[in-house]
């Protein structure tokens, strides 16, 4: 059960990523280089955050034109499971991996603070250890997070199932007030509709090692370690 | 054109910043006149910031070794060992000139020029810090806009490049109006067999530059740095530089790369003075030559001339001392990272630092003499208002009838209200080290694997320093490592920011002086060597003057274990609060006095060192036995603000009552030192009370933490202060927001 940790220019989030699969869950994991046209022999893809290309023209912007995207990308339609955190969200919707984009924080500053969210689907590959409903605190971080997509396409994901995170309250309640960046609908975190590409705003890897003070994230990747690890038998 | 300008233009060395006898030194060290090339070395390399001129007789005083210290001052940054063959390097340093002039790219390059100093010497940044100071903005739009800037650079910087800003502090003052203070500190990790050193040994080894091109940006900035801010000073806006967080990042990942193999001999960042200033310092420590061809120099400008290549600064650049014959598997490295490293020129064993353009010589002096600019001892004088601050009485203000709101008022003050507005800009998770947060007595970090972390802190108090420059100095020594012990970290060695005026003044030297003389008795008392610092001096201006003489301590301490890491909120109803230490009815230099009645006078509050020693040791051991509960230093507006603070944090009340006989404002808002609140259970609070009258310390349970939600303290049977935490809260939570009168 090989994961690998997708590492462009200027991903500062990888050796995190990489901590949480090698010392929280305990699993092989190396890194993958943004030139690399094969990824090797890997179960699961991380693409960690950061400002890979320091964020120039957009973020995410230049990143996903690299070698290893087109090859994250027919792992990903062979249905191997992705997850982009932070950055790596604002990678997988520059690359169209998933719908929408993410705008510029509605206060037009960069927000570092510990998050509630509510868990919207705990039926996919990356929640099944919550339940829907449960209320977990992970660590934002970003300037560009307020996600955007066009009324259609969210009417369209809310009726699949597809935002598994919503920014809300500590009681759970996702409103205006509790929305950190202005995100339309409160979205967090989203799924593509084959059920096997996730991207997301906060930061599971810095919420899954308690003596951090916080240990809701670990079950992101312990999720995604009990689908492959039944799929893989 | 005045006169006095065209007596500058008509000697080129005072143009340059060389005073007559400097240049009359500098000729006799040549042998000759200099050519301009010459004399733009000379210039440089003399400043206060690279030649450290008036500071340096002063660093004698210093302690600067000890049994945990591997490297005290006299490298990029010194060293610590925090046992198991590991080690931290840290460093502070200022950026106040620029960040007056343009405070994003001013603030933005301060962080990015620390963080280089740290993985020059081979280790991982893994934390920033910074001090700032501002005037207070009031109506006027140009202070909030510095405010927003800096922080902004700050953030964008640093968020960017990946390091934590994990803590520091923002502290106002119209002593800093026309001239903020931006300092920025940065701690790396590394194991000890991994230290790299400044230095050019073998000859015939390759000098290679690696990172950033070079252009004209920064030009001269070192002695930008060294004269007063004027208004007239528009052209200096050239010697501002611009930073690359992403060229960082990478410069950070491949040199890192490169120092895994057995490839460099001497590692320098560029910093002041550029491409000189490395260059010469590193020669100078293996007592070698160099030569450096400038045309070899990737340059992002045309027609540079060899002096600005000399000495541009422009951010980004680290230059390698590589061994002979490796500069093809260095280049490789960077390669990988789309970054070059060029060998730009070698070690000599002559002793002469010699420029070249395309091979024929440009200028050539000893390196030595690059390195020995002239020092001075100048006059001191005590500045003329201590006579009026010192005569001070407690009799001269009136005490306010109504406590709760000067409570109110102080939590909401800008010098104590919550910090949040400015840390939630920045990312202070990433790495995953950060146990306890910004907006607290101290950063602790864990390091990864082991059952132990660090403490991290960046203090100062500049009314302190100008009400009493030597016992102020001590002070901030003695509250930095007060913040560290209450975290439950063990001291370990400060570095320290000298920001002062012109020390051409002789009230400014007197407060250099004693500031360093204070600094330097603290941390012999508390044994915190002093492992390297920088001086920021001529910080003033013709409209405001001179700044509060503010040194900016940063510390760091060492916790032995994650079970010992202690907060300030208070974590349980009904357990009791322990005062340490003795109140006296000290008025003095107070935030109080400052926010409530508009007065900054009277002497620092008094400190015995000794005392001061005996007292941390005691807290540290009880929090070490697992005694307490939570731990908060009495700092900025005394005993009400840290009950309230602890009570804040927690969302507790709190009951309390004491029995002293004196003023209700000085027991409630005075500063007197070496105490510290506590919070413990009962059991507990029995063994507290009996190690402290063991150590003939003064312990008393002044009263219990309370699940009503309101902070009531009486003294003598007289209720001086009820209110709710939530106002108190409210006060705490949005007093940065008005200042910066957002909204958000």
């Amino acid at each position: 059960m090989n994961w690998g940790v997708l590492l462009f220019p200027g991903s500062n989030c990888a050796e995190d990523c990489f901590h949480a699969v090698d010392k929280i869950l305990g699993k092989p994991v190396k890194y993958l280089w943004h030139k690399d046209t094969d990824l090797g022999d890997v179960d699961a893809i991380i693409i960690p955050g950061g400002f890979s290309y320091g964020d120039h023209l957009r973020p995410g912007a230049i990143a996903h034109l690299s070698p290893a995207m087109t090859a994250v990308k027919e792992f990903a339609a062979k249905g191997g499971l992705v997850i982009g955190i932070c950055n790596g969200f604002q990678i997988l919707t520059e690359s169209r991996m998933l719908p929408g984009s993410l705008l510029q924080n509605r206060g037009l500053k960069f927000l570092c603070q510990d998050q509630t969210l509510q868990v919207d689907n705990a039926d996919t590959p990356f929640t099944s250890e919550y339940a829907s409903g449960d209320v977990v605190v992970f660590p934002i971080a970003h300037n560009e997070g307020n996600y955007y997509a066009a009324p259609d396409t969210i009417a369209e994901m809310e009726a699949n199932g597809q935002i598994l995170f919503r920014y809300c309250n500590p009681e759970g309640e996702v409103s205006d007030g509790t929305n950190p960046n202005g995100s339309l609908n409160g979205i967090a975190g989203i799924i593509n509709r084959t059920g096997n590409v996730v991207g997301m705003m906060p930061h599971p890897e810095r919420s899954a090692d308690s003596v951090l003070g916080l240990s809701d994230g670990k079950g992101v990747f312990v999720s995604m370690l009990k689908h492959l690890e039944a799929k893989h038998g | 054109m005045t006169e006095k300008k065209a007596e500058m233009e008509e000697k080129i060395w005072r143009k340059a910043g060389l005073t007559d006898s400097e240049y009359e030194l500098l000729t006799k060290h040549m042998g000759r006149e200099p050519n301009t090339v010459e004399l733009a070395l000379y210039a440089q390399m003399w400043s206060e910031h690279c030649g450290y001129t008036h500071t340096r007789p002063l660093f004698k005083h210093f302690l600067t070794t000890g049994p945990r210290i591997v490297q005290g001052p006299g490298e990029n940054a010194g060293i610590v060992d925090i046992d198991d063959d590991e080690v931290i390097t840290f460093k502070l340093e200022s950026h106040n000139h620029p960040s007056a002039i343009a405070p994003f790219q001013g603030a933005a390059t301060g962080v990015g020029g620390i963080i280089r100093d740290i993985l020059a010497m081979g280790a991982y940044p893994i934390a920033s810090l910074n001090s700032l100071h501002f005037g207070h903005p009031g109506e006027e739009g140009h202070t909030r806009w510095l405010i927003s800037e800096v922080i902004h650079g700050i953030g964008e910087y640093g968020n960017c490049v990946g390091v934590p800003t994990v803590g520091g502090e923002v502290r106002f003052s119209n002593a800093y109006k026309g001239n903020p203070l931006v300092n920025a500190m940065c701690v790396g990790f590394m194991k000890k067999s991994e230290i790299k050193k400044a230095i050019a040994t073998g000859v015939g080894n390759s000098l290679m530059i690696v990172g950033n091109l070079t252009g004209r940006d920064g030009m001269g900035g070192a002695s930008f740095a060294s004269k007063d801010l004027e208004e007239e000073n528009d052209e200096d806006r050239g010697a501002i530089q611009v930073g690359d967080p992403f060229m960082e990042k990478l410069l950070i990942e491949a040199c890192l790369e490169v120092f895994e193999e057995d490839y460099v001999v001497g590692v320098q960042d560029m910093g002041a003075a550029g491409i000189l200033s490395s260059s010469v310092e590193t020669a100078s420590k293996a007592g070698n030559g160099v030569e450096i061809d400038v045309a070899l120099v990737p340059k992002r400008e045309e027609a540079m001339r060899p002096e600005e290549v000399m000495i541009s600064e422009s951010q980004e650049r680290m230059l390698l001392i590589v061994k002979k014959g490796m500069e093809d598997k260095v280049n490789k490295i960077f390669h990988k990272w789309d970054l070059h490293a060029v060998v730009i020129g070698h070690v000599t064993d002559d002793g002469m630092y010699r420029v070249l353009e395309d091979g024929k010589t440009v200028g050539e002096v000893p390196v030595w003499s690059l390195m020995d600019a002239p020092t001075y001892i100048l006059d001191a004088v005590e500045p003329p208002h201590l006579k009026e601050t010192m005569a001070f009485k407690n009799e001269q203000v009136a005490q306010p009838s109504n406590l709760n709101e000067v409570l109110v008022r102080l939590l909401g003050a800008p010098d104590i209200c919550s910090k949040e507005w400015v840390y939630r800009q920045y990312d202070h998770r990433v790495q995953m080290n950060t146990v306890v947060k910004p907006g607290s007595d101290a950063a602790i970090l864990r390091i990864k694997g082991r059952d132990k972390g660090i403490g991290i802190t960046m203090d100062s108090n500049g009314r302190y320093c100008y009400l009493n420059p030597k016992r102020g100095a001590q002070s901030i020594v003695a509250e930095s490592a007060r913040n560290q012990v209450v975290s439950g970290a063990e001291p370990i060695a400060i570095t320290d920011g000298l920001n002062f005026g012109n020390p051409e003044k002789p009230e400014v030297y007197y407060q250099l002086e004693q500031s360093i003389i204070g600094i330097s008795e603290a941390c012999r008392a508390l044994d915190t060597p002093v492992i390297g610092g920088n001086a920021s001096l001529y910080n003033q201006t013709p409209e405001f003057g001179s700044i509060y003489p503010t040194p900016i301590i940063g510390m760091t301490g060492l916790v032995k274990s994650l079970d010992h890491v202690m907060t300030m909120e208070f974590k349980n109803a009904d357990d009791f609060v322990i005062l340490i230490g003795e109140t006296k009815e000290e008025l003095g230099a107070s935030e109080y006095l400052d926010v409530i009645h508009n007065l900054v006078s009277g002497d620092v509050p008094e400190l015995d060192l000794t005392l001061e020693r005996k007292a941390q040791d005691y807290v540290l051991d009880i929090i070490r036995k697992g005694l307490v509960r939570s731990a908060h230093d009495l700092g900025d507006g005394g005993m009400a603000v840290a009950l309230a603070e602890s009570c804040i944090a927690g969302e507790l009340g709190a009951n309390v009552s004491l029995d002293l006989d004196m003023r209700a404002d000085a027991l409630l808002f005075g500063e007197s030192q070496t105490r510290f609140m506590l919070s413990a259970d009962e059991s507990s609070t029995d063994k507290i009370i009996e190690l402290a009258a063991a150590q003939g310390l003064e312990a008393a349970v002044i009263g219990k933490v309370t699940k009503e939600q309101n902070i009531i303290i009486h003294n003598m049977d007289e209720k001086l202060i009820d209110i709710s935490v939530g106002d108190c809260q409210t006060a705490f939570a949005t007093g940065f927001d008005k200042l910066m009168k957002t909204d958000s």
